[in-house]
């Protein structure tokens, strides 16, 4: 398997730019809740900017201001503690007031550390306990069909999250289904809460699964805005099966000290390193792309 | 195995009760699948109402529903996690789902499920367990003895115990229009008709008096309310005069036809098809307890330990269900 190549015209500047800036201030704003709460799932929410900037601003067919307009793309985030990287893109869409980010896990906030849907508007449910997102995905979107309904359900899952069996029984029902109408994405930072993924329990290969299972399956770098919009480009157009969008992302992404820290599942910034770490990302936008240095890690 | 052929048949013993069992008695009126039946007259009403099954469709007469609506019924294989996400996935978008499988699959294996999907954003799914209690003999694989015990912690979830048909026909389309998460003890095939005979309609939180009487008050639920029925006329012949309150709802409670039926001074009976653990017998007596209210309490019900595979009727009678067993116990506590 490998990085695929897209018969889809490429993407314009333009297009890009925009996405680049978005996803720039979606890591700029989980800094600032990272810095408000003194920690948080930093690393992850830089790892995933890119893939929420596009997804939020680019493929979601969604209103701002009426988050519960029921002919809305849901987008299912069953790793609740990437919440902090969502508020940002909720943020960024337009979802959430920017000020409100400053609430971030503290007490009576609409923006608790784990993502629930009960206090925040436009979280479509709450995550945390993990494998849950896809099954809930299956069940929107055979409810959806059903109503004739034109809307699309993506599921925000991580790599770690693949070790749990009922996002299995869940892909299983959406193949057997045949459901177009889901999008899985899968974050493979190759990192989870005990160690590498590879040495907690092997989840690779990640695209060979998902195939095996049904899944029209494409893997790119999730850190590539280019690559990210060449990919839901083509998904646009597939039909007969649900689709996976497998993207490898670096923890730490656009913060060269944190990209290069010991990896870390709950990664620590000290109190005097926001600020040096928000100048670092600013510096990196500044000079292109966060995403533009090679990742390397794809097509294992 | 005994492949010889006898001359005479030898006496048969009685053999396993596996999933098709019926627990009707012999010469008891029964009504088929009363569940898929009235689900699938619900859904003819209400568009909104879909079912799903774990690939127990036919094992829980959720088949009577998909062959009536059959682009309403979505079949989820043997995957009690997913069924119960897909579940709260249709109820999200603002369907009503039935979801249906055994009861220990719903509760043992996709607890989780049950719990974050669905009680926790308290969605309008209805969730149906079948073989509750001592229903099967097959063994505690499929003896959901303790599913009340589980649940009845989960915040939100409105727990259904019906008695028989008429309870289930009745309980279907109030779990329907209950807003929230719902789980019903389902009895399947052939199931007993009982209630029409009383001054009798289920309502979803209430405990209903089916017969007074001024020396013993059973309290009942589920299955073991027919019973308590036929142990309460049979009594008569000992000049034991014998109360059923029906409590078809184990959660919400209701302490108050409770606390006042118990403190009449009549010895206390509960009775219920789950382990004396955690179930009918613990409410009452917690409720009782909370309220400062005492009462001689006698809890009829499956012990606490896993239970041997066998004939229900031999089951029943070994764990003390039958109405034989029953009636023998409140002589020996009055």
């Amino acid at each position: 398997m490998s990085t695929q190549a897209f018969a889809t015209a490429a993407p314009s500047t333009d297009r890009l730019t925009a996405l680049e800036d978005s996803a720039y201030r979606i890591r700029m704003h989980a800094l600032d809740m990272g810095e408000t709460q003194g920690q948080g799932y930093i690393g992850q929410a830089l790892g995933v900017a890119d893939l929420l900037a596009v997804v939020y601003k680019d493929v979601l067919n969604h209103r701002p201001d009426d988050p519960e307009w029921p002919g809305r793309d849901r987008f299912l985030l069953s790793i609740g503690h990437y919440a902090i990287a969502l508020y940002a893109a909720l943020a960024e869409a337009g979802v959430l007031d920017v000020a409100e980010l400053a609430t971030y896990g503290s007490d009576d906030s609409r923006l608790p550390m784990s993502g629930m849907a009960s206090y925040t508007p436009g979280m479509e449910i709450s995550g945390g306990s993990l494998g849950h997102g896809l099954g809930v995905a299956a069940g929107m979107a055979l409810g959806l069909r059903h109503q004739g309904s034109g809307a699309r359900v993506y599921n925000l899952l991580s790599d770690g999250e693949l070790d749990e069996g009922s996002t299995w029984e869940a892909a299983l029902a959406c193949a057997h289904h045949g459901l177009d109408n889901v999008t899985a994405l899968v974050d493979v930072n190759a990192l989870q809460a005990d160690g590498p993924t590879k040495g907690v329990l092997r989840t690779e290969p990640v695209t060979a699964k998902w195939e095996a299972f049904g899944w029209h399956a494409i893997r790119v770098d999730g850190n590539d805005i280019g690559a990210l919009v060449a990919a839901f480009d083509s998904l646009r157009g597939h039909r007969g099966s649900p689709a996976v969008l497998i993207c490898d992302t670096r923890i730490g992404c656009g913060v060269p000290m944190l990209e290069t820290r010991e990896k870390a599942h709950f990664m620590r910034v000290e109190e005097h390193e926001w600020q040096l770490a928000r100048k670092q990302l600013t510096d990196r936008h500044n000079r292109g792309s966060a995403g533009s240095a090679s990742v390397g890690s794809q097509g294992k | 195995m005994n492949t010889s052929t006898p001359t005479q048949a030898p006496q048969r013993r009685l053999t396993t009760s596996a999933m098709i069992a019926s627990i009707a008695e012999e010469g008891q009126r029964t009504t088929k699948a009363p569940f898929g039946h009235a689900l699938a007259r619900l859904a003819d009403e209400r568009p909104d109402v879909v079912g799903l099954s774990a690939d127990l469709a036919k094992y829980t007469d959720m088949h009577v529903f998909r062959e009536a609506h059959p682009d309403r019924f979505f079949q989820m294989g043997m995957a009690e996690q997913a069924m119960l996400g897909a579940a709260a996935g249709l109820a999200e978008v603002g369907l009503t789902p039935f979801a249906s499988t055994y009861s220990v699959f719903a509760t043992r294996r996709a607890y989780d499920f049950l719990c974050l999907d669905i009680a926790e954003p308290g969605l309008n799914v209805n969730v149906v367990g079948a073989l509750p209690g001592l229903t099967t003999g097959y063994g505690p694989s499929h003896q959901a003895t303790e599913d009340l015990a589980i649940l009845r912690a989960m915040p939100g979830l409105t727990i259904v115990d019906p008695a028989d048909s008429v309870d289930i026909e009745q309980a279907v389309p109030a779990l329907a229009a209950h807003p929230g998460p719902t789980y019903l003890r389902l009895l399947r095939g052939a199931v007993p008709t009982v209630l029409d005979e009383y001054d009798y309609r289920f309502e979803l939180g209430k405990a209903a008096e089916l017969r007074g009487g001024r020396d013993v008050l059973f309290v009942s639920t589920g299955l073991m309310t027919v019973r308590a029925l036929t142990a309460a006329r049979e009594l008569e012949a000992d000049h034991v005069d014998v109360a059923v309150l029906h409590v078809p709802t184990i959660k919400p409670f209701d302490r108050e036809t409770v606390l006042r039926e118990t403190a009449k001074g009549r010895l206390v009976v509960t009775l219920e098809n789950h382990s004396v653990v955690g179930g009918l017998a613990e409410s009452v007596a917690s409720c009782l307890a909370f309220a400062r209210q005492t009462a001689h309490l006698v809890p009829i019900g499956l012990p606490d330990e896993f239970l041997a595979a066998g004939a229900l009727p031999t089951l029943h009678d070994r764990y003390g269900l039958s109405v034989e067993a029953i009636k023998r116990r409140v002589k020996r506590e009055l």
